[in-house]
C-alpha cells in the first residue's frame, strides 16, 4: 500500500525534486563546460561563451596535447604505475584477508590491532621519505608501489568477504583430501572474483589520480605519472613552447595554452570516464561491504 | 616414589601431546601465517618503521650520522617551533580549515540522502547517484585545475561577478577567499559519494513503518525526523568520529596544489609547512618535530571526540 501524501507532503516532494536537480546541474555543468570547451576556440570562447556553432569549433587543442611527448610518457607511466600498484596491492589485501578471516589464525586480534594503529598514527612524511630514501628506492617505481601497498580498509574488505564464504565448502574440500594450499588456490580464489575486481578497481583510480608520492620520490621527470604531468601544465602553467612552436607570437601561445588545459583534463580523465558507468555499482558495493560491516 | 614417577611420565606425555599438537597446529595453519605474512612485514617496515624513525624529531638528525648516531637534542626543535611567530598562524590555518571544513561538509551527504530517499522510482535515483558520485573520480590535479580555469580573471565565474559589479575578483591570490574555494570544493567533490553510506542505511528502514506514521498523521518532515533520523544516528556518530580524527591530517595535496604566493597568510598549514622546511630545505629534524606535533593533536582530538559522541550517544562511540 503507497502512503498517502498530504498537501504539504506532496509540495514538500516537488521542493525535494528541485533540489534534487539542482544539485544534479551543479555537478555536470562544470563538467560539460570543460568538455565543449576543450572543442572551441579559446577566442570564441571569451567573446560568445560556449556555442554550439561549429565554425567555432576546434581540435588544435587535442592534435597539441596528444603530441606533447611529456604527456604521452605520463600517461604510458601512469598505466604502468597503476596497475602494477593493483596487482600488488590486491594479492597483499586478499592474502592477508583470507589468513584474518580464519578462526584458526592464533593473535588476530593483536594483528588487527597493529593494522588499525596505522590507520591513526604515523611517522609522518619525513621518517618515510628518509625510509624510503635509505631503501635506494628514490627513482625507482618502487617508491610509487611499495610503501603504500597494504592498506588496512582494504585488508578490512576481504576479510569481510571471506568471512561470508560458506565454511562447509572448505570442510568439504578437506574431507576430499584437498591441502589448505588447495582450497585456497582453488575454491577460495576462484569465489572471490567479485572483491578482486572491486579491490583493484580501487587501487588502479586512486593510484591513477595521485601525484605526491611520484612528486616526492621521483625526481627523473622522465619517470613523471600523467598527473604530475598535468599539474605543470595546469596549475603551474608550464605549456612547453615547443608544443606550440615558437613562430607563432605570444598572444597565440596565450591563446593555445588555455586550450590545451582544456583538452589535458579531458584526455586524462577519459580513461575513468569511460570505466565509469560499467563499474559504479561495484564501487558502491565496496564502500558498503568496507563501512556497515 | 612410584606416585612421583608415575607423575613425572605422565607430565612428560601431556608435554610431548602439547608439542605435538602445536606442530599439528602449524602443519594445519602455516598457510594462514605465510599468507598474512607480506602484510605484516611491509607494515612493520613502511609504517612501525617511520615510527621508530621519528625520534629524529629528538635528535639533530645528520645523514652520515644516520638516525642512531645523530646526537639527542631534546624538545629543542619543538621549542623553536612553538616559539616561531609561524606557530599560531600556521596552527589556527590547519585547525580552522579542517574544522570548518568538517562542520560544513558533515551534513550535506546527510542532506543528499535523506533526499535521494524521497526519489521512489529506482531507476530515476540509479541516475541522480551515478552524477552525483562522479566528482569523486576526478584527480586533485584536475580538481585544482578546473578552479584556477573557473576562478581566473577572465573565468566562467568571473564573468557573472564582472556582470553583477563590473570588476572581476581574484579569488585565487585572495587569502580571504582560500578556504571557502577549498571547503565548496571539497564538497563538490566529496558530498555525493560519501552519501551512499546513508542511502543504505535508509533503504533498511521497513516502508511500513513510514505507511503507520503517515495514517497517523505524519507529515513528510515528522517521518523524516522520526524515522529517517534515528536509523541513521549510528552512522552518522561514526563518520564523524573518522572525519574527526582526520581533522589535523587534512590533505596536504589539494592545499598545496591552491597555494599562491598571494594566499599564503591563510593556505599555509601544518602539513605544506613540513613538506617545504623538511623536503625543499632539508631541515629534517625541526621538519620532523613539526609533524608529530600535528600527528599527537590529531590522537587528543580523535580520543576527545570520540570520548564526546559516545556520551551523547548511548555509549555508542567507535572503540
Amino acid at each position: 500500500m503507497p502512503i498517502k501524501h498530504s498537501r504539504l507532503d506532496r509540495s514538500l516532494l516537488v521542493l525535494n525534486a528541485v533540489f534534487l536537480t539542482m544539485a544534479v546541474l551543479l555537478v555536470i555543468l562544470p563538467l560539460l563546460y570543460i568538455v565543449v570547451a576543450s572543442f572551441m576556440d579559446p577566442s570564441a570562447l571569451l567573446s560568445r561563451g560556449l556555442s554550439f556553432n561549429v565554425s567555432d569549433w576546434t581540435v588544435d587543442g587535442y592534435q597539441k596535447i596528444l603530441s606533447n611527448p611529456a604527456m604521452i610518457r605520463g600517461f604510458g607511466n601512469a598505466v604502468l604505475y597503476s596497475a602494477s600498484f593493483s596487482i600488488v596491492t590486491v594479492l597483499i589485501s586478499i592474502c592477508a584477508g583470507y589468513a584474518m578471516a580464519d578462526a584458526r589464525l592464533r593473535g588476530r586480534t593483536f594483528f588487527m590491532t597493529l593494522f588499525l594503529i596505522t590507520l591513526f598514527f604515523g611517522g609522518g612524511l619525513i621518517p618515510t621519505y628518509l625510509l624510503v630514501k635509505s631503501l635506494g628506492m628514490i627513482d625507482t617505481i618502487w617508491a610509487v608501489i611499495i610503501p603504500n601497498a597494504v592498506n588496512v580498509w582494504n585488508i578490512i574488505l576481504a576479510r569481510t568477504f571471506f568471512k561470508g564464504v560458506p565454511h562447509e565448502l572448505k570442510e568439504a574440500a578437506n574431507v576430499d583430501g584437498a591441502s589448505e594450499m588447495q582450497i585456497f588456490a582453488r575454491i577460495v580464489l576462484p569465489l572471490s572474483k567479485p572483491i578482486i575486481f572491486v579491490l583493484a578497481l580501487y587501487a588502479f583510480v586512486g593510484q591513477w589520480n595521485s601525484y605526491f608520492d611520484a612528486m616526492i620520490y621521483l625526481d627523473n621527470t622522465k619517470l613523471h605519472p600523467l598527473q604530475l604531468v598535468l599539474r605543470s601544465i595546469l596549475i603551474q602553467n608550464q605549456v612547453d613552447p615547443g608544443m606550440i612552436g615558437d613562430q607563432l607570437a605570444m598572444a597565440e601561445m596565450k591563446r593555445l595554452s588555455e586550450i590545451i588545459k582544456y583538452a589535458a583534463i579531458v584526455i586524462s580523465s577519459l580513461p575513468l570516464i569511460i570505466m565509469y558507468p560499467f563499474f559504479q555499482k561495484y564501487f558502491e558495493k565496496g564502500v558498503l561491504v568496507g563501512s556497515l560491516k | 616414589m612410584q606416585h612421583s614417577l608415575k607423575t613425572h611420565q605422565e607430565r612428560t606425555a601431556v608435554r610431548s601431546r602439547g608439542i605435538q599438537s602445536g606442530l599439528e597446529y602449524l602443519k594445519k595453519t602455516y598457510l594462514l601465517y605465510l599468507l598474512l605474512a607480506p602484510a605484516l612485514i611491509l607494515t612493520l617496515i613502511f609504517k612501525y618503521g617511520p615510527m621508530y624513525g621519528a625520534v629524529i624529531a629528538f635528535k639533530d638528525f645528520s645523514p652520515i650520522k644516520g638516525i642512531m648516531g645523530s646526537e639527542w637534542v631534546g624538545f629543542k626543535h619543538f621549542d623553536k617551533f612553538l616559539s616561531s611567530p609561524n606557530f599560531e598562524v600556521i596552527f589556527m590555518n590547519t585547525l580552522k580549515l579542517s574544522a570548518f571544513g568538517l562542520f560544513l561538509g558533515f551534513p550535506v551527504p546527510i542532506l543528499l540522502a535523506l533526499m535521494l530517499n524521497q526519489v521512489r522510482r529506482a531507476g530515476v535515483k540509479k541516475n541522480i547517484q551515478l552524477f552525483l558520485y562522479a566528482p569523486n573520480f576526478i584527480s586533485v590535479v584536475v580538481i585544482v585545475g578546473m578552479l584556477f580555469i573557473f576562478l581566473s580573471p577572465t573565468g566562467a565565474i568571473n564573468q557573472l561577478v564582472i556582470w553583477l559589479t563590473g570588476e572581476p575578483v581574484m579569488f585565487m591570490l585572495g587569502p580571504e577567499y582560500f578556504r571557502w574555494i577549498y571547503i565548496l570544493s571539497d564538497i563538490w567533490t566529496g558530498a555525493g559519494w560519501a552519501s551512499i553510506i546513508y542511502v543504505a542505511a535508509l533503504a533498511n528502514v521497513d516502508p511500513e513503518l513510514h505507511n503507520a506514521a503517515s495514517l497517523d498523521g505524519a507529515n513528510l518532515l515528522q517521518r523524516i525526523r522520526h524515522i529517517d533520523l534515528p536509523t541513521i544516528r549510528p552512522i552518522m556518530a561514526i563518520v564523524f568520529i573518522l572525519a574527526a580524527g582526520g581533522i589535523m591530517s587534512i590533505g596536504f595535496e589539494k592545499a598545496y596544489l591552491m597555494q599562491t604566493a598571494m594566499n599564503l597568510p591563510t593556505s599555509e598549514i601544518i602539513p605544506t609547512y613540513v613538506y617545504k622546511i623538511g623536503l625543499q630545505k632539508g631541515d629534517y629534524s625541526y621538519s620532523a618535530a613539526v609533524g608529530l606535533f600535528n600527528s599527537v593533536i590529531n590522537v587528543i582530538l580523535l580520543i576527545t571526540v570520540n570520548f564526546a559522541v559516545k556520551k551523547m550517544n548511548d555509549g555508542d562511540g567507535l572503540y
